[in-house]
């Protein structure tokens, strides 16, 4: 609410982020555990088994877990690492609030509670139910996600709920469901080891994937041929067949010229096209004019290498195509996610070995979070919201009136819009940092600064908290059992390593203590993880994600349980489509026509050059973890302007110089890097950075129409010199999002 | 002479091809409570202005240690298994002899505790039948620790070398690295 409540170096010197390192000689107890705790990372969609050594309710270290069967104890940076958040010297142990002049002091539960409930009826009773919004994560369990549903539709009434989530999957989502009526990926990773060729599009694995490498690896030792699609020279890219460096939105052009290839030399599979598909003549009527010079022209990508490509990928028997955000973060994220379903089911190479399709899923529990329904369209078992045979069934559940079940809501940067519109006058969230992860975040903090109040459940004070009323210290991963489901489907236990420290409470305790004190205790009365699960199980059930049949033993028994599970006795589906029933009405996959559109801003004289953001391998997301791990923020300390040397000589600019990049959302100044790795019209900006480090004060708030993901990979920048070299002193700080 | 496990079937292979420079190596090594925090593997860029391409750097092993003829303390020994061990820490005196002369500059010399550290092959671990910390958990397995079946089976087109030419010195080592198949020896002229 309002400005900071004090000035943000004194926030800073209080909370954090300070860079916690661990003693010379190991933590006590790191040589003598009292227990390892085997159970999965906190980052990534991956989920790699890791265990946590324990010594008197402290984590003293890591050990790799070899049995888990994905990972076989491989990790990556930030996986080694992750131990390192717990025992922080800025972890909130206590409820805060905000007081002018100070800061936020420690209070009671009590007082923060009752102030929380309070501030609530009373907005909710001035403005109307919609005007407190929620906004949710996934990087919280699928008990916690689910609950989080229940909580912000039965308790807190509102509409207005959405995640994260917004931010990452709901393109690939949103594609997957109009082409398969379901939303996981097609095939586990087993699915790779003999696929001919891997095609990967918009996805850094080898800085945001590391452990899926290795899967890659033993494919092209089997044989295997890569292509890999990116702006910039990856490190997987370096080793690839086929790089195809694609100008930013240049996607949906590529993947339809593939198609238009695949047409002309009938690189085709007619059975499956004719048996099990619908919607291939309007599609392919729609790449008719995508020849080679045309594609050329608009994906930025050599013709003939376009070709080879095409061929590559039509004559395989066997393949796997992989996709992420460097595809889905677009206004056509959706669009640029059919093409390249559309170029699967084109070489009818899905539903067997070796066959595989998927989107690579990036936070931890971002595939089960994305289906448990805090969405703002969305139900349990990934039911739609706005159908009325789902809200019958979830709400009978639930035990509430159908007529009371809220429709659906405002997605999560247009509660923003709603707020500067005045329509949402509060907001409580938790496991999102909004003004690191949304684009045009001058936008956002002007937002945040408007509310009356806001509530935020966290172990850190994150950029975003620090402009809230009150800080409700909830847990860290390790500190509450629950599942989560990976990036291949695969749903998995997490399990509590030690207890909240301090007065630090459990997230879903919070919770269901917030409902009841808002008068639906009785529906949020779960003794254990295990009791949310249960329910869960009985709301996915029918629903496309459908996880009756998983049970916490059955997941611990079989290294997880791959959904869609539908009965006990059922083993679990670890590939899809192997019986060709799409889970589309008339159970075909379904070709939709793409043409392809520009991305939202494209460069022009006043702003040459593009601007994409993306990640490092040291750095998670908002880094509120990664940002206050020592080591981690040493190996790359500062967010860097990746530039070519020949668009650097344009500029006269050399490495390390300070320069502006100024877009029309905003300007800031970065140190350039000048490489060869990336293309020489575009620049690269990392984004786990806050205050004026960040990359998304520049990026642009346009949002997919069916997603609502905002294009966080294309928009028009300007560069100029500042004259000055980048200091020391900015390197050393930049971990703390300062202004 | 205490029992151990280590498993003599089992040969550590460096692929810097394969290298994503994720540094988990680093951070894992720098685990160990005997390694204080230090890590004993190094990935470096070649040249960040011109590729992404890192190299990693493990203790070779070699089988006639540079580092151990030099020490004039006599601290460095190698087992019966070749693993060639850190500085006994009660004779090392600190001198950098090792430090210059290993022609793979794996040494270091810890200034504060006037020690050299090196890389054991994770002799903790390794003694008892576990991998070595490094290549377990290398996300790309550009680090593998197995047998010499397993790789041949495993990656048919490259080969481990263990053999180097440094100018007229030749250094066999027990760490592989993996080139094109027909590499048998790689030289430092």
């Amino acid at each position: 609410m309002a400005k900071l409540p004090v000035h943000v170096d004194k926030l800073i010197e209080d909370f954090g982020p300070h860079k916690a390192y661990a003693p010379q000689s190991g933590f006590h107890g790191s040589n003598e555990p009292d227990k390892l705790v085997k159970t999965h990372c906190c980052y990534c969609g991956l989920q790699c088994g890791i265990k946590l050594k324990v010594k008197d309710n402290k984590i003293a270290g890591f050990e790799p877990w070899e049995d888990f069967p994905y990972n076989e104890g491989r990790l990556c940076p930030k996986g080694v690492m992750r131990y390192m958040q717990n025992n922080h010297p800025d972890r909130i142990l206590s409820p805060i609030k905000r007081v002018e002049g100070k800061g936020f002091v420690p209070t009671s539960w009590e007082e923060a509670m009752s102030k929380t409930v309070s501030e609530i009826k009373r907005i909710q009773d001035t403005y109307g139910k919609d005007s407190f919004a929620m906004l949710s994560g996934v990087s919280l369990t699928n008990e916690k996600s689910y609950m989080i549903g229940k909580f912000a539709r039965v308790a807190l009434k509102t509409a207005n709920l959405d995640y994260n989530g917004r931010l990452c999957m709901v393109s690939a989502g949103g594609g997957n469901k109009k082409a398969f009526g379901l939303d996981r990926s097609s095939n586990s990773w087993a699915d790779l080891k003999h696929a001919e060729v891997i095609l990967i599009a918009g996805a850094n694995v080898s800085e945001t994937f590391p452990t899926l490498t290795h899967y890659i690896w033993q494919a092209r030792d089997n044989g295997a041929k890569l292509i890999v699609v990116d702006p910039r020279m990856i490190p997987l890219a370096r080793t690839a067949d086929l790089h195809l460096p694609v100008r930013p939105g240049g996607d949906s052009a590529l993947f339809g010229a593939i198609l238009k290839i695949m047409v002309d030399n009938d690189w085709l599979d007619h059975d499956f096209i004719n048996n099990h598909t619908t919607g291939f003549q309007e599609t392919i009527e729609a790449v008719k004019d995508y020849d080679l010079d045309w594609a050329e022209e608009h994906t930025g990508i050599p013709k003939e290498q376009i070709y080879q490509a095409a061929q590559m990928w039509g004559k395989a028997k066997t393949s796997f195509l992989l996709h992420a955000r460097g595809i889905e973060h677009h206004t056509k994220g959706v669009d640029n996610v059919i093409s390249c379903i559309n170029i699967v089911l084109a070489s009818g190479r899905i539903g067997r070995p070796y066959c595989g399709y998927g989107t690579i899923t990036g936070q931890g529990n971002g595939q089960g979070g994305r289906e448990h329904g805090h969405k703002c369209d969305q139900l349990p078992g990934n039911r739609d919201i706005t159908n009325p045979e789902h809200r019958k069934y979830i709400s009978e559940v639930w035990g509430i009136d159908e007529k009371d079940m809220p429709g659906k809501g405002l997605s999560a940067y247009e509660q923003i819009e709603a707020i500067h519109r005045g329509e949402i006058k509060g907001m409580i969230s938790i496991c999102f940092n909004p003004l690191i992860s949304l684009p045009n975040n001058n936008f956002v903090r002007e937002a945040l600064e408007k509310l009356e109040f806001y509530v935020c459940i966290d172990t850190f004070l994150s950029e975003t908290a620090r402009y809230s009323d009150i800080v409700l210290s909830g847990s860290l991963h390790e500190e509450e059992e629950g599942t989560v489901t990976t990036a291949e489907g695969r749903v998995v236990k997490i399990n509590e390593a030690v207890t909240p420290p301090g007065k630090a409470r459990r997230d879903g305790e919070i919770i269901m203590e917030l409902a009841d004190r808002l008068g639906e205790g009785d529906k949020f009365s779960f003794p254990t993880s295990e009791d949310i699960f249960n329910e869960l199980r009985v709301a996915s059930k029918g629903g496309t994600a459908d996880y009756y049949g998983i049970t916490y033993q059955k997941i611990v028994d079989n290294y997880g349980v791959f959904w869609p599970c539908k009965t006990l006795d059922h083993p679990g589906t670890p590939r899809l489509w192997e019986d060709m029933k799409f889970e589309t009405p008339d159970g075909k996959a379904h070709f939709n026509p793409v043409k392809y559109r520009p991305a939202s801003e494209m460069p022009n004289k006043d702003y040459p050059v593009v601007l994409t953001t993306g990640r490092v391998v040291s750095q998670y997301l908002s880094g509120s973890s990664t940002r206050r791990i020592g080591k981690l923020v040493d190996q790359y300390p500062e967010p860097l302007l990746e530039i070519h040397p020949k668009l650097a000589f344009q500029y006269g600019i050399e490495n390390r110089d300070l320069i502006k990049v100024k877009t029309r959302r905003g300007e800031a100044e970065f140190p350039a890097q000048v490489v060869e790795t990336i293309r020489e019209d575009t620049v690269f900006i990392p984004y786990h950075w806050g205050g004026k480090f960040s990359a998304n004060q520049l990026t642009i708030d346009n949002l997919d129409p069916v997603s609502k993901i905002p294009e966080f990979k294309v928009c028009a920048c300007q560069l100029e010199k500042t004259g000055k070299k980048a200091s020391q002193e900015r390197r050393a700080e930049a971990y703390q999002s300062g202004l | 002479m205490p029992e151990t496990n280590y498993d003599q079937e089992m040969a550590f292979f460096v692929d810097m091809q394969r290298c994503i420079g994720c540094h988990a190596c680093e951070m894992a090594c720098a685990e160990c409570e005997t390694n204080g925090q230090e890590s004993m593997i190094h990935v470096n860029y070649v040249d960040r202005s011109k590729s992404t391409q890192t190299t990693v750097q493990v203790c070779m092993h070699c089988e006639d240690p540079t580092c151990a003829n030099v020490c004039p303390a006599d601290a460095i020994h190698q087992d019966e298994f070749g693993v060639v061990h850190s500085a006994n820490t009660s004779r090392c005196i600190g001198c950098s002899n090792c430090v210059l002369a290993c022609p793979f500059g794996v040494p270091k010399k810890m200034e504060e505790a006037e020690l050299m550290m090196k890389c054991n092959m994770c002799y903790d671990r390794t003694s008892v039948g576990k991998k070595p910390m490094c290549a377990t958990v290398c996300p790309s397995q550009a680090l593998f620790f197995g047998t010499k079946e397993e790789i041949a089976r495993m990656r048919p087109d490259s080969v481990p070398v263990n053999s180097f030419l440094f100018g007229k010195q030749e250094v066999n080592t027990k760490v592989n690295i993996m080139m094109p198949k027909g590499t048998d020896q790689l030289l430092i002229p």
